[in-house]
């Protein structure tokens, strides 16, 4: 799935790096704990959480991962958004709760 | 690469920042692109070494990483000077964790961080004594 429809699926405000709108992600990963995610993501490109930190974008670059959503209507700060930019990695938001985000994703045949 | 020459890097890792905490292992993911290494052992070392820069910050006020390059293995090496690890095998245990909470609401602390580190390892040695410090070698074959 191209991550512009993730966007569109999440009515999501695109943060950053909107010129890698055309990457494509398989699957999706919801946590918001990092560490969980570095022991068990494999191939998922998308990392939906509410958690703000920069380490959030730090581990999306250690896993590879090219699109981190932001759920439940959070703005991570111009800082955040810095980092991210500069890293490649594309930041989105949405009004959606991680659950029906997901939900959403999984629904329009995300890892599916 | 020529035979038998071996490469080395050092990072200091900052013990009072949490937000800097990984930018080491950025630069080594970026090092290891630079030299040609595949995808995936890039990634292997990558996230090995974030979970113990992570560890060093969240335990032992900062440390220092080195890392070691040949052609046959990819080595990076821990070391701390922080409270050291009491029980070794409990913290090689999934799910055990001693970070206090103010770390888990940051996303880390699930008692993950050793585990994951022997995991993405092809060896993984560990040196602590209590009050003194910890060290940590892990070891990747190249190839």
């Amino acid at each position: 799935m191209e991550v512009s429809r993730v966007a569109e699926i999440l009515e999501a405000q695109v943060l950053t790096c909107s010129d890698f709108l055309d990457g494509e992600v398989c699957s999706a990963c919801g946590s918001d704990m990092m560490s969980d995610v570095l022991a068990f993501v494999k191939h998922q490109g998308l990392l939906l959480t509410g958690l703000m930190n920069p380490q959030v974008i730090r581990t999306a670059m250690m896993m590879d991962m090219e699109c981190i959503v932001f759920v439940r209507g959070k703005v991570p700060s111009e800082e955040m958004q810095l980092f991210a930019e500069n890293s490649g990695i594309v930041m989105m938001t949405t009004k959606y709760s991680m659950f029906e985000a997901c939900g959403r994703l999984y629904e329009a045949g995300l890892g599916r | 690469m020529a035979a038998n020459e071996e490469l080395s890097f050092h990072f200091d890792v900052d013990g009072n920042d949490f937000t800097s905490a990984g930018e080491a292992s950025v630069k080594v993911k970026k090092l290891m692109r630079q030299l040609g290494f595949s995808p995936e052992l890039t990634r292997r070392v990558a996230i090995a070494m974030y979970e113990g820069e992570i560890n060093m910050v969240i335990h032992a006020n900062g440390g220092t990483a080195d890392m070691y390059v040949d052609e046959d293995m990819v080595r990076i090496v821990l070391a701390d000077h922080g409270p050291g690890i009491k029980d070794i095998a409990a913290a090689m245990q999934e799910g055990f964790s001693t970070a206090p909470d103010n770390i888990r609401a940051l996303g880390f602390g699930a008692g993950m961080g050793l585990p994951n580190m022997k995991n993405y390892s092809d060896e993984m040695n560990i040196d602590s004594t209590v009050g003194v410090g910890t060290t940590i070698e892990l070891k990747f074959k190249v190839g």
